[in-house]
């Protein structure tokens, strides 16, 4: 039987806040848009998002788009190209505006206007003192966002396919993009999505990770199936982290706990802290929180039986304190880690939180790859935005509440991209290949027939130990050639995995086997590009790398101010240019990020 | 599909309705869901669905303690959620 064909304008993949703004401006202008969602749009991961959305509306005080963007390319550690940052900086007022607009619940003043509160890094007169730039909708920003740009979508007839998974991205044979493969969850069936432009908005793949804040959905399949269909994935070592996450579980534990007076310990009890910062001790800056907690696993004194995690102490405080100034860190404990913090030290470790690479595109949303000695080469018909591609606006570190403001800035520009092109395309689409669904089938039938093979689980389980472990906050080089070794290993495992549960309705066992084929790809790009990246920058920092006057903080500009491009074939690497030319403005000249 | 038959709730689409955008939630569904969706009645696992149509952040708090679910008769899901 014939693979079914369902015909489109336009196919995004992906309804969080990147998909449903791309999906408004295709709808709007009339064209026949599908999107794809595994779940419900409103339960994307965009609804944890809660710190707000920067744009320099100077409502509260002076602001300006060109301190934002200042702040963006230091947060980025210099990595960020500096005409997509220009560019989304210089949007963010209209697209904050435009979202008030579709209904958006913004906290206002109360002369009315939308009320900007102060967050990490974000500072007036290139970098002179703290501004208020975040707009927030009180600590529920995601959601508020999903809901009015849902309502919008609907109200503009945007057709979504709920509960549908994307397999593959269909290229024809000069390499453009035709459409997608996806299954239907409810029935297990696989169908064509034939389109004449594809956004690929599925969100970060954190879940690479054993102990990650990211949702069980954030398995990275935009990414996986992008380097699947021979895209190079950029900048894939860049990974946020945060200090204390509950080991095993990811949530996180607010710094506030150690300005409280939270002390952490290891196997032996010590509080190392005051080995590496005998002044701050506990209350060190973030990344010397976490590479001291890396430092004590990987030398043997990490707690647990797998001794994989530190402990964080509040126990000598008077519990009458820590119910009145940390009232969710008792729930959270008991919740989360089964332990009673008042009585016991809570487990802790570096947690992943947020993907600073992806999918190559320019600040039009278009996916671009090397070809014909141009680095940045658009593939016709393939779009990616928000936080499964790569701008790149965050670089090597992105700067706190430009998660939401990629999505919404790039959400858009790749969906007027779409628009032009689509029009300019004749009436007609483009065929598509013979036998289009083969690759995605045989993947199929690989899990159906597979015996003797490895239990999907225990292979992620397996790999989210060997990224934590190898190529977590603080890497070294003995530790980053193990782990590529390892992901190796792995990738022959889940290339074996086999399901038990061979029906075809919801069938999760399934689901899971396929989103872990898209988790690996990321697990390999990341650990092969950070093991070639022999300097430290922003999120990526080796200690092999280490500050000195020619190298500060272990940067080296003169051999590694690049982007990286990983392909899946042969596991091999290239690198391209940072865009240092801006818009309009002059460069914002290279100099050491400390703040 | 949020309209299907209540009756006929598959443990598949059950277990499926348990991913969520909020990590907190995944992490307290997929525990229930591990001890009690083999002895959950017909009836029970039709109550659990319709507690899974509400938005993350409510259903968080709902399960949290920190609101009252508005649908009384979904109490007893309600409880047997938060004591997982």
């Amino acid at each position: 039987m014939s693979t079914p064909i369902r015909k489109f304008d336009a196919v995004i993949v992906g309804a969080g806040g990147a998909g449903l703004r791309a999906a408004i401006q295709l709808s709007e202008a009339g064209l026949r848009t599908a999107v794809l969602s595994k779940v419900f749009p409103t339960r994307s991961h965009t609804v944890a998002a809660q710190g707000g959305v920067a744009a320099s509306l100077g409502n509260s005080e002076e602001d300006h788009w060109h301190w934002h963007m200042y702040d963006t390319i230091k947060g980025s550690d210099w990595l960020g190209d500096q005409d997509a940052i220009e560019f989304m900086c210089r949007k963010a007022n209209e697209v904050v505006i435009e979202l008030e607009h579709y209904g958006m619940p913004f906290d206002r003043t109360d002369s009315g206007k939308i009320y900007q509160r102060p967050f990490g890094g974000h500072m007036s007169n290139f970098g002179e003192k703290p501004v208020r730039r975040s707009c927030a909708a009180a600590d529920r920003t995601g959601h508020a966002m999903l809901h009015a740009m849902y309502q919008r979508n609907v109200k503009a007839n945007t057709q979504f396919f709920i509960e549908w998974m994307a397999l593959d991205l269909i290229r024809d044979e000069a390499g453009d993009v035709v459409g997608v493969t996806a299954m239907e969850m409810e029935s297990g069936e696989v169908y064509i999505f034939h389109a004449k432009a594809v956004l690929f908005a599925t969100g970060g793949a954190g879940r690479i990770y054993y102990s990650s804040t990211n949702a069980f959905i954030n398995t990275g399949d935009g990414v996986g199936m992008a380097a699947r269909a021979g895209i190079p994935l950029e900048d894939m070592e860049f990974w946020q982290f945060h200090p204390t996450g509950v080991a095993g579980a990811g949530v996180l534990i607010t710094e506030g706990v150690r300005g409280e007076g939270g002390i952490l310990r290891n196997a032996d009890g010590e509080r190392f802290m005051e080995r590496y910062a005998p002044n701050a001790k506990d209350l060190a800056s973030r990344d010397v929180v976490s590479r001291a907690m890396v430092t004590e696993i990987n030398e043997g004194r990490g707690c647990g039986p797998n001794k994989d995690h530190v402990m964080l102490d509040i126990t000598h405080l008077d519990p009458a304190t820590i119910m009145k100034r940390l009232p969710g860190i008792r729930e959270i404990g008991i919740q989360f880690a089964g332990v009673d913090a008042i009585k016991e030290p809570l487990p802790v470790v570096p947690t992943c939180h947020y993907q600073m690479g992806g999918i190559p595109t320019n600040y039009h949303g278009e996916v671009v790859v090397p070809k014909n000695g141009n680095p940045s080469e658009p593939v016709p018909g393939f779009y990616a935005a928000g936080e499964c591609a790569c701008a790149s606006v965050h670089g090597a570190n992105r700067l706190g509440t430009n998660s939401l403001l990629d999505l919404l800035v790039f959400g858009k520009s790749s969906g007027e991209s779409m628009v032009e092109y689509i029009k300019a395309q004749p009436v007609a689409h483009k065929p598509l290949p013979a036998n289009a669904a083969d690759y995605s089938l045989s993947r199929l039938n690989r899990l159906e027939t597979q015996t003797g093979g490895t239990a999907v689980g225990a292979t992620r389980l397996a790999m989210q130990r060997t990224m934590q472990a190898h190529c977590g906050v603080f890497r070294f080089k003995h530790m980053l050639e193990e782990g590529v070794s390892k992901i190796t290993e792995i990738e022959q495992q889940v290339a074996n995995t086999e399901i038990k549960d061979k029906s075809k309705v919801f069938n999760t066992a399934r689901l899971e086997a396929l989103e872990l084929d898209n988790l690996i790809e990321v697990a390999k790009a990341t650990m092969v590009s950070a093991n070639a990246r022999t300097e430290s920058r922003g999120a990526h920092v080796r200690d092999d790398a280490i500050d000195s006057p020619e190298f500060p903080d272990g940067r080296d500009d003169a051999n590694w101010l690049k982007h990286t491009l990983w392909y899946r074939e042969g596991n091999k690497l290239d690198y391209k240019p940072v865009n240092m030319t801006p818009l309009t403005v002059d460069t914002i000249a290279l100099k050491k990020r400390a703040y | 599909m949020d309209s299907a038959n209540d009756q006929q709730v598959s443990p598949g689409r059950l277990l499926w309705h348990c991913r969520r955008g909020l990590l907190e939630l995944d992490l307290i569904l997929q525990r229930f869901i591990e001890h009690h969706l083999e002895s959950l009645t017909t009836d029970q696992r039709a109550e659990l669905f319709e507690l899974l149509h509400y938005d993350d952040i409510t259903l968080l708090a709902i399960v949290s303690g920190r609101e009252q679910c508005e649908e009384t008769r979904l109490k007893g899901m309600v409880d047997l959620l938060r004591a997982a």
